[in-house]
């Protein structure tokens, strides 16, 4: 079999997979939209309260704490999760929890990887809101409280896409979930290809064991997946960035 | 007359640059009162203290009699600021109008009469669902002007609304500062440039130069028988600055 013909059976056969709706890939792809899905939320709900205050209150650490947000932002997976799988192994400090391979702690570590990602861009956005448009909410009687709502509706497109970048990053990761979930799907066959369903398999670390494991049409596959939730979340990003 | 505001002694400095200096003058209820002076002159960073803004490096400000101390926001709700460069937010005509009248939580059947009847009298009416940043620069500045007087302010300060408008809308703008004064008693200040638009609208002048408020009298005073001679080489349009 020449190289071409192995790689466009490959394609064929991943389509297959995707049309018939196999189990296997579908539970992998569940995982990953749930963790990272559940990482993003709870990154927002911290991300964009912490810009606000970032923008609007001066207290003490605030330098520090942009200093973090910053360097946060281009952290290395690989390093947050060696951090976690430390914090969480049963002779960690958290190693009581039970948590180590399992899907919660790789939506920590998602989340410490996301959180600043939103932050950060967030903060931009907000900052990016003109001086005067605050000014008008205070000149016409408006109180910090009205001024913070002027400015989610100003920045609010930036926040979106800052919500959505966060999104992109998670679905894209591996080195972090490889390490803290262990890459697991519970023994079984399911759909007549791979293991059984996914436990902490997703699409990232998924394609890194079936493409050393040598099933290249699995692998495309979940790699047609993944690029098409990403390219859905990009398109997405562009819209509201376009409504700006 | 009744005063409404008073100003004592006001200085202004940002960091080494003195900007207003000893400023005292007592604005009276119901008039308007044209600050007038060259650009840099500090029109904008005197309305912006009276609008309490800035907070004045020395000196004493009474409005009503009250001292602002601990209720900033109490008396900046009864006035109202419009910027030289009103800024408009994304949103359409009527929230932007309504703006005031929902952080006061007035109810909606109010607001909406109230906001109706604002952009009437800027002849803006029929364009409440227009994106606001759609609008013509003249449509804009008059938006900024409903917003500014829909929640009946008691004081109403004025950042130069004419400079960059077209001859009608000038008229209009001009036309409005009037009616309001005359239907709802509102007090105005306005900073303006436009000696002729002094004449045209003003009760009482001051002219500030240089951070001074060198001269403050009636329409009639100033241009008849101004008591400064730098007064009358401003006015004359002689003044070099
Ligand atoms: N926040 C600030 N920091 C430093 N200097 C300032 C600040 N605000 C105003 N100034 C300075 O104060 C002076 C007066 O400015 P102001 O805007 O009050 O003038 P103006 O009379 O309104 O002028 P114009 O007619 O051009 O609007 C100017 O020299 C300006 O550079
Ligand atoms: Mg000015």
């Amino acid at each position: 079999m020449s190289s071409t013909e192995f790689l466009i059976q490959g394609i064929i056969k991943a389509f297959e997979l995707i049309i018939n709706l196999n189990p296997y890939i579908f539970s992998i792809t569940g995982v990953s939209i749930k963790v990272s899905g559940t990482a993003t939320i709870l990154a927002t709900l911290t991300a964009i309260p912490l810009a606000f205050a970032l923008a609007f209150l001066d207290f003490r650490g605030k330098q520090a704490l942009i200093t973090l947000v910053n360097t946060g932002m281009g952290l290395p997976p690989v390093f947050v999760g060696l951090f976690i799988f430390v914090m969480l192994v049963p002779a960690g400090p958290f190693g009581l929890l039970n948590m180590i391979f399992t899907p919660e702690a790789m939506i920590i570590a998602q989340y410490i990887l996301v959180t600043p990602i939103i932050t950060g861009i967030s903060l931009a956005a907000i900052k990016a809101v003109p001086k005067p448009i605050i000014e008008t909410v205070y000149t016409l009687g408006g109180s910090t409280k009205d001024a913070v709502i002027a400015t989610l509706m100003e920045a609010r497109f930036g926040i979106i896409t800052a919500i959505l970048a966060g999104l992109g990053r998670a679905l894209a990761e591996v080195g972090a979930i490889l390490i803290v979930g262990g890459n697991i799907a519970y023994t079984g066959s399911v759909g007549g290809i791979g293991e059984g369903a996914s436990y902490t398999r997703t699409l990232t670390t998924a394609i890194t064991s079936e493409t050393s494991k040598g099933d290249i049409s699995t692998s495309i596959a979940l790699g047609i997946i993944l690029i098409s939730l990403n390219l859905s979340v990009n398109l997405l990003a562009t819209f509201f960035q376009g409504r700006d | 007359m009744q005063e409404l505001f008073r100003i004592e002694n006001l200085c202004m400095a940002f960091g080494e640059k003195e900007v207003l200096r000893n400023i005292n003058l007592t604005i009276r209820r119901g008039e308007i009162f044209a600050l007038i002076g060259p650009s840099g002159a500090g029109k904008t960073t005197l309305l912006r203290i009276l609008n309490l803004f800035e907070k004045p490096t020395r000196g004493n400000l009474k409005f009503n009699g009250l001292a602002n101390e601990g209720e900033i926001n109490n008396i900046r709700r009864r006035m109202s600021l419009l910027f030289q460069t009103p800024a408009i937010f994304k949103a359409s005509v009527f929230d932007n109008v309504a703006y005031g009248l929902r952080v006061r939580g007035i109810d909606k059947m109010t607001i909406e009469n109230k906001v109706k009847s604002a952009l009437n009298i800027v002849g803006l009416e029929g364009k409440e669902a227009q994106k606001a940043r759609t609008l013509s620069a003249g449509e804009a500045q008059r938006m900024a002007f409903a917003r500014a007087i829909v929640y009946d302010p008691e004081l109403l300060l004025l950042d130069e609304p004419t400079a960059n408008l077209d001859p009608a809308n000038v008229a209009k703008i001009e036309e409005v500062i009037k009616r309001i004064r005359s239907e709802r008693g509102t007090t105005i200040v306005i900073a303006t440039h436009n000696i002729p638009q002094v004449r045209r609208i003003a009760d009482r002048v001051g002219i500030l130069l240089n951070g001074e408020l060198i001269e403050v009298n009636t329409k009639e005073g100033i241009f008849m028988a101004p008591e400064d001679a730098r007064s009358e080489a401003f006015l004359k349009g002689e003044m070099i600055y």
